[in-house]
């Protein structure tokens, strides 16, 4: 009997004990970071065992809603809050970015196995339907000796709402008046021609299948299942093939005129070796918070992530962020109050 | 039953009153009776509150396109302009074409393996069907991917092409995917609930009226065609009902397969999109009030287009049945 009291006790006071040391912080928000996020959140655990993070990869929609409702204690987005949504919140919201993502164009050609490269009139003209055909003088003038059929080009994009489309929609509005007229850049937009494929692994299935397709997927897809894919032309006239190290110096390019809140595009940088397709990756913080427990958890952690936390990056085959960009933020960690 | 002159009968034969009460209560009848009536209430009350959620949630997008929501064919998240029928047309046809190939083949299996296969035989087969009902719809996306479309593309399509070419419901170039081929995957996979279900109505028609058309002279198969399965035609309808409902709903297979875009073509060769596909598509990436209330709206219709082919499911069943076959009312 005793001993059963000693049990219930000891229940207790594990019980009574456990907020003392263990800080629950729960996020919700974009699915293209999700893999380094996991490890972040697990190896930050590691280190400071009372703080977790529970991340839950619901797309960037829905953590920007989580967050506006106040479920979360911060979001995460692959595309800028608009100052419309800023203004809805209610509260100030500050965004840190964390990573770096591309978009690349894949392509499957019969007979064709060299590199092509693309133009940035040949990419919006191929999605805007106004250039059908691969032997377009508009691709194949940027490839000359490369042997383009007459045939129709069969347009890809992906269906699902997604960061990678906001990318490609928005380097298709900088590159094309008419693209930012007809089409305009969302995670999903409204496509003038192509087929919608579920995914990344929906789009590289239906390029496999599709004779004289042309498709985009996120870079590290591409990287991590050896698809082909060519280069693109940058602002400064350069053809540049997507690496990370093209994507850290699109970002190191458009540092100089980052704005102070970092809501900022990066594609069609400036810069020799910068990759256009380019773009950042969002938390999304209150920049007041209640709990002071949970304040200072936060702003440790992303002072690691900033530091300890990008050296994961390349590994996972993400594009880390430029010197420039990561002291401008650990500035702005003092904003959190 | 004794009716007392505080009792009162209802359609059920029950009597009501204090007295008979306590004595259902101590039976057990009326126990059963209330546990029972609250598991049918929470059906109803969910149907309910769901349509509640829907309509509620819908309110920006049905105050800013009122009915031109329906017939509106552009979806334009970027612009804020949202309309439904491309959605509505990509469902409908694509579960039409999938009742159209399953209907006569789950049909005719279920008559095989009810009135003509041997009872061993047909049970074995039976249960590997149920197992075909239980597989999930992503793997028939998948199969669909790597073993239809490329078929499609390179051989079927083609092949419709040179011989239906001259109707506009054969042109355009063949992609693989598109409308006929989610068509297509959607009978695979609603044909075992067809299959199942008529199997076991047919078994449950009475021997008296096999016997009789026999009796009269009937072939084997002329008893089967004229007294069996008229008699178990409601039920076989609710197995057409409870395949096209799946059909309706079906969401992952659908949008490996059916181009994800949302135009009207009258050609089956073209690409698609259903109102179940868009949803799952764009729900989680989503941003802004209006794009999400016009989602939700969606689902509205969704709902709205199952309810009125249910109901005209009914309506086709009640003015079949009273053509005078003499069938009974099952």
């Amino acid at each position: 009997m005793s001993m059963r009291k000693l049990l219930v006790f000891a229940l207790f006071a594990v019980l009574a004990a456990a907020p003392a040391w263990a800080q629950n912080i729960n996020a919700a928000g974009a699915t293209f970071p999700y893999p380094i996020y996991s490890k972040w959140f697990d190896e930050y655990h590691k280190a400071h065992p009372n703080v977790q993070i529970n991340y839950q990869s619901i797309g960037s929609g829905g953590g920007i809603r989580q967050l506006l409702d106040k479920t979360v204690d911060f979001g995460a987005s692959d595309g800028p809050m608009s100052d419309d949504q800023l203004k809805q919140a209610g509260f100030k919201i500050l965004h840190f970015p964390t990573v770096l993502g591309a978009a690349v164009p894949s392509y499957n050609i019969a007979g064709v196995t060299s590199e092509l490269k693309f133009t940035p009139e040949a990419l919006a003209g191929i999605y805007l339907g106004t250039i059908t055909k691969w032997n377009d003088p508009a691709i194949a003038g940027a490839n000359p000796g490369v042997k383009l059929t007459a045939q129709d080009i069969v347009v890809l994009h992906r269906s699902d709402g997604s960061g990678t489309t906001y990318i490609w929609s928005d380097y298709l509005s900088k590159v094309s008046n008419d693209w930012k007229s007809k089409v305009g850049t969302n995670t999903s937009v409204n496509w003038p021609v192509g087929l919608g494929g579920k995914g990344n692994e929906g789009v590289a299935g239906l390029l496999k299948q599709t004779p004289n397709s042309i498709g985009y997927v996120e870079l590290i897809y591409a990287i991590q299942n050896n698809l082909s894919y060519g280069s693109v032309k940058n602002a400064a006239g350069d053809f540049v093939k997507a690496s990370l190290a093209g994507v850290s110096a699109a970002a190191a390019g458009a540092a100089k005129s980052m704005p102070d809140d970092f809501r900022v595009s990066i594609t069609n940088a400036p810069g020799k070796g910068a990759y256009p397709i380019s773009s950042f990756t969002w938390l999304l913080i209150p920049a007041q918070i209640q709990d002071a427990a949970k304040k200072s958890a936060i702003k440790d952690f992303l002072g690691w992530m900033l530091t300890s936390g990008q050296q994961d990056c390349e590994p996972l085959a993400y594009a880390k962020l430029p010197g420039e960009v990561v002291a401008k933020e650990e500035k702005a960690i003092s904003m959190i109050q | 039953m004794m009716a007392t002159a505080h009792t009162t009968v209802d359609a059920a034969g029950l009597s009501w009153g204090p007295r008979a009460l306590l004595r259902r209560l101590r039976t057990g009848d009326e126990i059963a009776r209330l546990v029972t009536l609250f598991f049918a209430l929470v059906v109803v009350l969910l149907t309910i509150m769901l349509v509640v959620q829907l309509w509620t949630n819908s309110a920006q997008a049905r105050h800013r396109f009122g009915l031109s929501f329906f017939w509106g064919t552009t979806w334009d998240p970027v612009a804020g302009q949202f309309g439904a029928l491309p959605f509505v047309y990509g469902t409908l046809v694509t579960s039409a074409l999938g009742l159209l190939i399953a209907v006569p083949l789950g049909l005719g299996a279920a008559i095989f393996l009810a009135e003509m296969a041997p009872r061993r035989l047909s049970d074995n087969l039976t249960f590997l069907i149920d197992l075909l009902a239980a597989v999930p719809s992503v793997i028939y996306g998948l199969l669909g991917v790597f073993i239809l479309v490329p078929l499609m593309r390179t051989e079927i399509q083609p092949a419709l092409k040179t011989v239906f070419g001259f109707t506009p419901l054969f042109q355009g170039p063949a992609y693989g995917i598109g409308l006929l081929t989610a068509g297509l995957v959607l009978a695979v996979m609603i044909v075992p609930f067809i299959i199942s279900v008529s199997r076991e109505v047919l078994l449950a028609v009475p021997g008296d009226q096999r016997e009789a058309a026999l009796a009269l002279g009937a072939t084997r198969w002329e008893a089967t065609w004229k007294a069996v399965v008229p008699y178990a035609r409601t039920g076989i309808m609710g197995s057409v009902f409870l395949a096209l409902a799946r059909a309706l709903g079906e969401t992952m297979a659908v949008t490996m397969v059916v181009g994800n875009n949302p135009r009207i073509s009258a050609s089956l060769f073209s690409p698609g999109y259903s109102i179940a596909a868009v949803l799952a598509n764009e729900f989680s990436e989503a941003t802004g009030n209006l794009y999400l209330s016009a989602l939700i709206e969606l689902a509205l219709v969704l709902f709205l287009l199952t309810f009125v082919l249910n109901g005209l499911a009914r309506l086709l069943i009640v003015l079949t049945t009273s053509r005078g076959s003499g069938v009974p009312q099952a």
